[in-house]
């Protein structure tokens, strides 16, 4: 049972949390953003690559395994 | 390319999943015997078929719009996992997964564990080994298949990428008796998480409402850019660690 959800614990966070932030981030500024009726396609890739960029930065600051 | 990248997607990541759950399947193999393995495997892969068949109908009573948001966003979140990894170790900075290393502590630890049966298995801890790892890693491709099945709306094309994706890895295993550490792990994890990236942006920003230039053919466009920023990535990465080691 620990193995399942530890499972999930690793499918869903992973190494860094802040992967998982920044994805619910850029889904809710492409809800915002069609919901003001403003292109929002953007929003999702900008927020990945500003995502990834971070958690790589905070990585080799915190060098792991 | 909307199938096509679908299927391959599906199966590199099966296959890379399959190395993962082949090498401890071989380990307890080859060290206890088959008699208590392959019922673990069995047992394993029946129990994704439970999980797979309840959650796949359960998927598709969900409104697609959103579907695609949880499930492109979970996609999302894992292919950058994987990306994340993938680029971390091709600058230096994690260690390759070395199945050999794994296959011979997994050798080691099964040549001292007690030999003892229970509920009618003649090997308790072959068993248990093999029955977590084929549930856990298959865990994930069951995952992929579902998920990437439901937002494309073919689920049969997932089904079928995963299937050659896992014949073909077993298929060689079983025809070398030993780990595939030759299988270039990192760059098909590069490639996949490439693709679930891809695949989860394109799903989880249609479903929030974004109108892909392109139409479909985003999904090209959002692979180039996102396979270019990895590179650079972890062309970057490598050059850090260069000045860090030399310094």
């Amino acid at each position: 049972m620990m193995a399942f959800l530890r499972f999930w614990k690793d499918f869903l966070i992973g190494d860094d949390l802040t992967l998982a932030v920044g994805v619910v981030a850029g889904i809710a500024a492409v809800a915002i953003l069609h919901a003001a009726g403003a292109p929002a396609w953007w929003a999702l890739p900008v927020a990945v690559a500003a995502t990834m960029a971070l958690s790589l930065r905070r990585a080799i600051r915190r060098p792991k395994g | 390319m909307g199938l096509a990248g679908l299927l391959l997607a599906v199966a590199f990541a099966a296959a890379v999943e399959a190395v993962e759950a082949l090498t401890i399947v071989l380990a307890i193999g080859v060290t206890r015997g088959w008699r208590a393995t392959w019922p673990g495997v069995i047992a394993g892969l029946a129990v994704l078929g439970v999980v797979t068949a309840a959650l796949g109908p359960a998927l598709a009573r969900i409104p697609l719009a959103p579907l695609r948001v949880i499930v492109g966003g979970v996609l999302l979140i894992f292919g950058l996992q994987w990306l994340r990894k993938a680029i971390l170790r091709s600058g230096g900075y994690k260690a390759l997964h070395d199945e050999d290393a794994t296959f011979a502590s997994e050798v080691s630890a099964a040549s001292s564990a007690q030999r003892a049966g229970r509920f009618g298995v003649p090997d308790w801890y072959a068993f248990t080994i093999v029955f977590k790892a084929v549930v856990l890693e298959g865990l994930e491709v069951a995952f992929i298949v579902i998920t990437f099945g439901a937002s494309s709306g073919h689920v049969g094309y997932a089904v079928v990428g995963a299937a050659i994706g896992v014949l073909a890895v077993v298929a060689a295993g079983f025809a070398v008796r030993a780990p595939l550490s030759r299988v270039p792990e990192n760059a098909i994890k590069f490639g996949v998480g490439a693709m679930l990236t891809t695949f989860g942006m394109f799903w989880a920003g249609e479903g929030a409402g974004a109108e892909w230039p392109g139409g479909e053919l985003a999904i090209l466009w959002l692979l180039a850019l996102t396979a270019a920023g990895a590179a650079l990535a972890a062309a970057g990465l490598r050059r850090i660690r260069v000045a860090e080691v030399t310094r």
